[in-house]
């Protein structure tokens, strides 16, 4: 009997390796879970057969192009859309022997924070089923929680790998600008979109974290990338852990969310961790708006190919060419990205770039400053993934602004392209609290470091209560 | 407050191709008033000496060998065609572009 609750990517593999299952059976075992769970919680667009194989099974978030799986990134206008090459992140977890489970539900183009912008309906979360699973990658995250999946990849713009782990008390990593190839991804802000693993652990994270990253020929944007260390136990003597006021103390932040923040605070400097304050003065307040201007002008960009002459979806209600373009865009789109691509294209437009799209590049700066300011002085910086644990379907759908303060915490490290690493640090009212640790670029070793001497110190059990 | 005309907002749209019925005119109007009030706070900070950040990364000058390689091919790339003549992408003629 295989506990695909409790089951990690590394538990699998020794599993296979010993032979102690087969590689049918283990995909068998999640095809079981996802029949069982999945027509409540909602995680897949898609589900795979088994493609055979003795490899550790996946699931990939619907914005990652895979060849002859559908791929629609949560939009009506890319139905039945089947991609005729695999991105690079697919092909390299295929190299490694991974096999697809299935497509992971999305909020439209990967712009939302709970997966309620899907054009198929919003995922549920696995601790609550009546709140939402964060997002936009909520799919992938809730999958992983409720063991229908032993890991996931994610793609994260503002927040999508990290704010949803936080929401359902799993471990995401958004990894450093430039580390993973975005061949093949369904793009939305191109200075921004990062794919990342989720996993039940930061061994797991880590271990996924290698087998994706890497410079790629076919995306310009990468690097070569250190070397990646699986982390092992040990203390934190030494390490100098920055604790941001702004991002801590903000008035969003939920009492029980700054409570058990707080405790695995007190846990690290337990560790032998040295703990101090810092400040990033400019980085929360202004980062939302640098953000809602910089991503929705890329997005606006980006979202120009969806015009139903090469591929996805073409209106049947045209007469000339012009009315294919706007009747295909008007009933493809839901109301997400037509509001991003609106604010975008209005941010570009002649006599207003450079009051905003302009002015937004200049903040970034502001906040990369500031960012690289605090990494003079510490080796990480801690705060809260999201303000608020796991909110109510419904609960932010009519309000925009609402919504997109959700991100408040993950988007200032976004703009200043670091990585960032959501480790599940306690319950606040039973659902699950998220900790951000943010390193400088490229210090993903350490923050597998830390996150695993965390969540070990912490001991948080990631499968849903409900669900135990 | 940044107040977003219908007139603006059709020309955006225009700008975009997207045809907005007026059920979503009469919404997005609103909400995207209240966005544009939200982010026009980056005009709050004077920035005349700061240098824009377009890219995180210091990358310069990324360059690959100029080798040929295969390329798709071409009933793979028309695989997807809404609708297809011959080799060709086929779309309605006429309108603007």
């Amino acid at each position: 009997m295989i506990d695909t609750l409790r089951l990690t990517a590394e538990g699998a593999k020794e599993l296979l390796d010993a032979k102690e299952i087969s590689g049918a059976e283990l995909f068998a075992a999640y095809l079981e879970a996802i029949g069982e769970r999945d027509p409540e919680l909602h995680c897949y667009l898609h589900v795979c057969e088994d493609p055979g194989g003795e490899g550790i099974p996946i699931a990939l978030k619907d914005v990652i192009g895979t060849k002859g799986i559908p791929t629609t990134a949560g939009s009506k206008i890319l139905q039945g859309y089947v991609p005729v090459y695999d991105s690079t992140v697919a092909a390299r977890c295929k190299a490694h022997g991974l096999r697809t489970l299935g497509k992971t539900n999305t909020d439209e183009f990967a712009m939302g924070s709970s997966t309620e912008n899907s054009a198929y309906g919003p995922s549920r979360n696995p601790w609550d089923p009546s709140r939402v699973p964060g997002g936009s990658g909520g799919g992938s995250a809730a999958a992983v929680s409720a063991g229908l999946a032993p890991w996931a990849l994610g793609s994260d713009t503002g927040g999508s790998i990290k704010q949803p782990s936080a929401l359902c008390g799993n471990v995401g990593l958004r990894p450093t600008y430039g580390t993973v190839s975005r061949y093949g991804i369904v793009a939305f802000a191109s200075s921004l979109d990062q794919v990342g693993p989720v996993a039940k652990n930061v061994r797991d994270c880590a271990y996924l974290y290698s087998i994706i990253a890497g410079r790629d020929p076919c995306d310009s944007t990468t690097v070569e990338v250190p070397e990646v260390v699986l982390p092992e136990d040990g203390d934190l003597k030494g390490l100098r852990v920055g604790v941001p006021r702004e991002l801590n103390e903000h008035e969003a932040i939920e009492l029980g969310v700054r409570a058990a923040v707080r405790l695995a605070i007190d846990l690290l400097a337990q560790l032998g961790a040295d703990v101090g304050e810092c400040s990033l003065p400019r980085s929360v307040d202004f980062g939302m708006p640098c953000y809602y201007l910089i991503a929705p002008a890329e997005a606006s960009s980006n979202l120009a190919r969806y015009d139903g002459v090469r591929f996805g979806y073409r209106s049947p209600n045209a007469t000339d060419r012009l009315e294919m373009y706007t009747h295909t865009r008007d009933e493809g789109f839901g109301d997400e990205p037509k509001r991003r691509i609106l604010v975008g294209t209005y941010a570009l437009s002649a006599g207003y770039y450079d009051a905003y799209y302009g002015q937004a590049q200049k903040v970034r700066t502001v906040i990369a400053r500031e960012h690289a300011q605090a990494f003079e002085r510490f080796d990480v910086l801690v705060t809260p993934t999201s303000p608020t644990v796991a909110f109510e379907l419904g609960g932010r759908t009519s309000d925009p602004l609402a919504m997109y303060a959700s991100d408040l915490l993950t988007i200032p490290s976004c703009m200043a392209g670091l990585p960032g690493l959501n480790v599940p640090c306690g319950l606040s009212g039973g659902l699950p609290v998220g900790l951000q640790l943010i390193g400088p670029q490229f210090a993903e070793n350490t923050l597998f470091h830390v996150g695993h001497a965390l969540e070990r110190a912490v001991g948080f059990d990631v499968v849903p209560e409900r669900l135990r | 407050m940044t107040e977003i005309s219908r007139e603006l907002l059709l020309h955006v749209a225009r700008l975009a191709r997207l045809e907005l019925r007026d059920d979503e005119l009469e919404r997005l109007e609103g909400q995207l008033s209240d966005i544009l009030a939200a982010v026009s706070k980056v005009a709050e900070l004077d920035l005349s000496d700061v240098q824009p950040t377009s890219h995180p990364l210091d990358v310069v000058n990324v360059w690959e060998a100029d080798e040929p390689r295969p390329c798709l091919p071409v009933e793979e790339a028309l695989a997807n065609a809404p609708q297809r003549e011959g080799n060709y992408f086929k779309v309605p003629p006429g309108g603007s572009p």
